[in-house]
């Protein structure tokens, strides 16, 4: 399934990319297809959100309350940065988030914490600032639902959302 | 008051049989919540009267009633078919002998009648083993949809001359309905009665809100929506639902807001590049300036009732813990220094106590201690217990409890500030965020 929405989405941006008149972009088609693609590769092309998260990573995760970087945050940011610095025609918005263990004002604020730690560092590596937006979620989306620090680990996270357009 | 009552009937009653209602108390009848009560009061209603077109409301007006009492710990209701004085109507003098002899130290007599479109509730309270009225006998009427109203302002009358404290009952609670899954959850803000009756809806579920808190007069809400992406402080006219973004001017988060008692101010956090600080708003002019300056989290400020001081959570000394400054700013002092992470801190509206939440290893707490962050107290301990509401007499706190695991959810629950008597609020659904309004006129 998660093969699919890849594929459809990079079907999508095709199309769009195609259309003389992308304002008429219509629905998802089925695609009959779908269930029998198994075994075939498939990747996303450069230049697509979907490029940037399978090659750069999207997330970042922290320690309890903490937003300082851990060293396989910078590398992941690292990667996102050059990503970032190599398709100058994407903006990025960074949410932080929290695990459920905390209260939700404490969680809003420690997610802007670290949605700032990750826009410091790529504005460190040389990302404009002005293609850099942060939105905190507090504990209010969490990745995975379990009450255990299993999942608590992948939920104190800061996640990197690109998006065509120069900025804002 | 109370303790010294029930041990010497008590004692009488166990020693000298039916000497006990010779016994004169040394004040009138009183229950004190303050020191934890263990045995409830026993009271007995006397079947209200119908004194026109009460119809079903007769019951539902006795009934709600005696929930309302009995919902607070302090109070047992003595069943109807133990009663022996079956008087014709609201006028019959009282016969205490016959209330005496099954115990109930308060009695409630009451009438109901519905003329024009309106009910009009009377009632009046005896200490029985006294023999005499406690207080005057007062009628309160309401359009019959309100009646619940007419019924809870009787309870609160009976509970205020019966503790001493100030009446609640008649109050609304405002909150956050959620629904869907826990990684999409939906969430809507809504307003009901304390005891989660007549719920009202204030705004849609396709939009993130979170933590309403009304203003003193209850006509207004302070809330955070995501309405724009990203998290805004907003307030909204209860009554027209017409809302707008506390803080025209773009910059970071702006959430926890919260008005002053006098509702001249609005207190809030506003993030810059990471960093959240609180402000203070004109809530007249808007205009606004920093109450904190510090490269930690500041956030949940909240007011003293006379307007002088606010309480706040900050994790300046490496974990979030209790503060309190003077309401112009300036050098807070620190009020919490247990185990563990402290949160969410609101000032009684007494002025006597801060409730706060604490989170201890593992454990959430709903906790009170004096302002000065003496005779701290749990109330509470669960999975996650937080965001602690104060009832308008400073006497019980509604809270959120959340569940754990993927299917977990919120429920709001209130607890009195001896910790004795938690439950939940009657609610299909979960719900978190409660904020308890002031007590209607």
């Amino acid at each position: 399934m998660k093969t699919f929405v890849k594929f459809a989405a990079i079907g999508m941006l095709l199309a769009t990319a195609a259309c003389s008149r992308p304002a008429q972009q219509g629905p998802m088609v089925n695609d009959p297809y779908a269930n029998m693609n198994q075994g075939v590769g498939v990747s996303a092309l450069p230049g697509t959100a979907e490029h940037f998260k399978a090659t750069a990573g999207d997330t970042v995760l922290f320690p309890v309350d903490q937003s300082t970087l851990t060293p396989e945050a910078r590398t992941i940011l690292a990667n996102q940065a050059g990503w970032l610095n190599q398709n100058q025609g994407f903006s990025a918005l960074i949410e932080g988030h929290a695990d459920e263990q905390g209260t939700r004002e404490y969680n809003l604020a420690l997610g802007a914490r670290r949605a700032s730690s990750v826009q410091e560092y790529l504005i460190s590596q040389g990302v404009g600032s002005g293609r850099l937006r942060t939105v905190s979620y507090g504990k209010e989306r969490p990745l995975e639902i379990c009450s255990t620090e299993e999942c608590y680990t992948k939920n104190r996270r800061a996640v990197t959302a690109v998006s065509p357009g120069a900025g804002m | 008051m109370l303790r010294k009552f029930f041990l010497t009937s008590a004692l009488a009653l166990a020693g000298l049989g039916l000497a006990a209602p010779v016994l004169a108390q040394d004040g009138p009848l009183r229950i004190e919540i303050t020191d934890g009560v263990i045995e409830p009061m026993p009271f007995a209603i006397s079947a209200f009267h119908d004194e026109g077109g009460a119809g079903e409301l007769l019951a539902q007006v006795q009934n709600l009633i005696a929930a309302d009492l009995t919902g607070t710990g302090l109070f047992r209701e003595i069943p109807a078919s133990a009663h022996i004085a079956r008087p014709e109507s609201f006028e019959t003098p009282v016969a205490y002998e016959d209330w005496k002899a099954i115990n109930a130290q308060a009695l409630i007599t009451g009438a109901v009648r519905v003329e024009g479109g309106k009910v009009v509730v009377k009632f009046r309270l005896f200490d029985v083993f006294s023999g005499q009225p406690l207080g005057d006998g007062m009628q309160f009427d309401a359009g019959t949809g309100n009646w619940r109203r007419a019924a809870h302002k009787a309870a609160d009358q009976v509970y205020a001359r019966l503790t001493g404290e100030g009446p609640y009952f008649d109050s609304r609670v405002a909150f956050v309905q959620e629904s869907g899954p826990k990684d999409a959850r939906r969430k809507r803000i809504g307003v009901m009665d304390y005891d989660g009756a007549n719920i009202k809806f204030l705004t849609d579920d396709s939009t993130l809100v979170l933590k309403p808190r009304f203003s003193p007069d209850g006509s207004r809400l302070l809330y955070t929506s995501y309405a724009s992406g990203f998290p805004t402080a907003m307030m909204m006219d209860v009554n027209s639902l017409a809302a707008r973004p506390l803080n025209a001017q773009q910059g970071g988060m702006s959430f926890s807001p919260r008005f002053s008692p006098d509702g001249r101010w609005i207190v809030y956090s506003l993030e810059k590049n990471g960093n959240t600080d609180i402000y203070q708003m004109d809530a007249a002019s808007g205009a606004q300036r920093p109450l904190t300056n510090a490269p930690s989290i500041e956030t949940s400020p909240s007011f003293s009732p006379d307007g002088s001081q606010i309480v706040f959570e900050s994790d300046r000394s490496g974990q979030p813990q209790l503060y309190v400054m003077s309401a112009s700013g300036g050098e807070p002092k620190r009020i919490s220094f247990g185990e563990g992470r402290y949160g969410t801190p609101v000032w009684s509206p007494r002025g006597d106590m801060i409730a706060f939440t604490r989170q201890v290893g593992a454990k959430f707490h709903i906790g009170v201690m004096r302002t000065d962050g003496s005779e701290e107290k749990m109330l509470t301990e669960s999975f996650l217990d937080e965001g602690p509401s104060w009832a308008p007499n400073g006497r019980v706190v509604m809270f959120t409890r959340v569940t754990p695991g993927g299917n977990g959810e919120p429920r709001l629950h209130s607890v009195d500030i001896t910790g004795r008597n938690m439950r939940p609020v009657k609610l299909n659904g979960a719900a978190s965020d409660p904020d308890w309004g002031p007590l209607l006129p």
